[in-house]
């Protein structure tokens, strides 16, 4: 990829509400180059969505969090990548990842309740023949979410002039 | 008893920067633009290691040169700027600041002539005539780079150092190793030491920063002047370093022992680990390179301004504005609430210039954009 395209995306992700004329100003780049560059990812699903991060513990969210350690059984007709995506069509599931070590897949469920959140897995995860055993940990306070701080930055003690 | 303060003293001029801090601390919401340090906090593993120092009780001196693991450490970093050193020629210094003033002191005696191109930072000039020495500066208008020939021109000045810092700070300008091999030229015709301040070495936007000493016959008339305050966002820890030749080395450890004795030690420590996290400071170097293309687009709508290469300045002249560099200044703090320098303070060719730190969240140097050009609207002359 080139050197320019990359930093589009990283600018993006840092920002997507960024506009393009700033993307361009910031580049030093033609605002039309910086459009054909974003166009040409949203096309090949590089860049999948354009989302806020939010502190819903800010705004007295009602919903809660888990995450559910899942462990599987692999047969000769269902790998993986079958299990994952029958897990990830669940509307209530937020996150599957693959991981190594005890466990198999490392899934984020949000629910209205811890009531909610219990029975779904009980009546939705556990029950997929191939899942063998669950591990739910429900999401008490959440301190950094995607690269972003949930607490107060430090304050900017600087001098107002410095030579 | 008449005279209490040295008269050598009492002649020094105060710094112009004074006056306009005066102005802007009483004022609030004030968009500064005048901060010479990065806002980026102090990487966190380096302020672990220090806070974990602190609890291991590592609270005492250091050898007078500085920490072994950290001179060690300086050596081998500072060959990515073409320099082969020994960890025996480097002592570690509070900042900066502290080991110019060494240098000086080491080198110049009453009488002698140090070459200091302007505009600059405003203490060379001053460093130099405590020590009794004369400052003569060389003009650098209109694009702010000295050349052979502009150094040449000083041939009878007679002088035994010349002061350079790049990428420079109130400029932005730095050197490639074409021009610096010219500038040795003139370096090795007039016999000059230079005081190399490379500060600003890891901020450059047009590849890799290369130090005048990493030049032919250049090792033994450089002394380089390097620290983790501008690079690694660790001003306050006052952590610098010199790499010089033995015998400047040695005047400068005598002086060095006597009046700071060693740097601060949590600073060092956190120095070491520094050393380890390059890859945060390309993280940065890349922020304030968006910036300075940002910054430069906007400015050049309103100012002619020239491109700078480094460091976190920019330089625009403001002259068609009809306002001194201290009227807009002035004025811009007054009428639009955003603080800059005015290009004065850097010595008398940075007047009809401000100087603006982009060292400032993205956000607020774009509000600082807007009422720039609204000033400039609304009080420049047509």
């Amino acid at each position: 990829m080139e050197s320019v395209e990359f930093e589009v995306l990283k600018l993006l992700e840092e920002n997507a509400r960024m506009k393009d004329e700033e993307v361009a100003e910031v580049l030093a780049l033609p605002v039309d180059r910086v459009r054909e560059i974003i166009k040409k990812f949203e096309k090949e699903g590089i860049i999948l969505k354009y989302k806020a991060i939010v502190d819903w513990e800010k705004v007295q969210d009602d919903f809660v969090y888990a995450i559910i350690n899942v462990k599987v059984s692999l047969t000769r007709e269902k790998g993986y990548d079958d299990i994952a995506k029958r897990i990830a069509k669940f509307s209530e599931v937020h996150a599957v990842r693959l991981v190594s070590g005890e466990y198999d897949f490392q899934v984020v469920v949000k629910g209205k309740s811890l009531k909610d959140i219990a029975f779904f897995v009980a009546e939705k995860i556990s029950t997929i023949p191939e899942v063998r055993d669950t591990f739910t940990h429900f999401v008490l306070r959440t301190y950094k979410e995607e690269g972003v701080n949930l607490f107060e930055e430090e304050e900017d003690r600087r001098l107002a002039l410095v030579p | 008893m008449s005279r209490r303060v040295a008269r050598r003293v009492e002649e020094l001029k105060p710094s112009g920067i004074r006056r306009f801090f005066d102005l802007v601390v009483g004022r609030d919401d004030v968009i500064s633009l005048g901060v010479g340090e990065p806002d980026f906090p102090v990487p966190w593993r380096v302020r672990e290691e220090m806070i974990y120092s602190l609890e291991k009780g590592y609270t005492s001196y250091t050898s007078n040169v500085g920490l072994p693991e950290l001179r060690e450490g300086i050596a081998e970093y500072y060959t990515r700027f073409g320099v082969t050193t020994m960890p025996e020629q480097i002592i570690v210094t509070s900042g900066v600041s502290e080991g110019v003033d060494l240098a000086i002191r080491t080198l110049i005696e009453p009488g002698d002539v140090a070459l200091i191109p302007e505009p600059c930072y405003v203490s060379y000039k001053p460093l130099v005539e405590i020590c009794g020495g004369e400052a003569v500066t060389i003009p650098t208008v209109p694009d702010f780079k000295l050349d052979y020939d502009m150094l040449m021109g000083y041939k009878e000045a007679g002088a035994k150092v010349l002061v350079l810092n790049y990428p420079a700070n109130p400029t932005g300008v730095s050197y490639s190793k074409k021009e610096l091999e010219e500038i040795a030229d003139a370096v090795n015709e007039l016999d000059l030491i230079v005081l190399s301040d490379e500060i600003y070495a890891e901020l450059t936007y047009t590849g890799r920063h290369v130090s005048l000493a990493a030049l032919n016959g250049m090792e033994d008339r450089v002394v380089i002047f390097n620290g983790f305050s501008k690079a690694f966002s660790m001003t306050g820890l006052r952590v610098g370093y010199v790499i010089a030749p033995p015998d400047i080395f040695a005047g400068m450890l005598k002086i060095h022992q006597y009046c700071m004795l060693c740097a601060p030690i949590t600073g060092q420590i956190g120095a070491i680990e520094a050393l380890k996290c390059l890859d945060e400071v390309d993280r940065m170097r890349a922020e304030y390179m968006r910036r300075r293309n940002f910054v430069v687009k906007r400015l050049s709508e309103i100012f002619e301004i020239k491109k700078p290469e480094g460091a976190f300045y920019a330089f625009p002249k403001i002259s068609s504005t009809g306002m001194s560099s201290e009227e807009f200044a002035e004025g811009l703090l007054m009428k639009k609430n955003v603080a800059v320098v005015p290009g004065n303070a850097f010595g008398e060719c940075g007047e009809g210039h401000i100087r603006i730190a982009y060292a400032v969240k993205f956000e607020k140097l774009k509000e600082a954009m807007d009422r720039i050009k609204e000033f400039v609207e609304e009080y420049g002359k047509g």
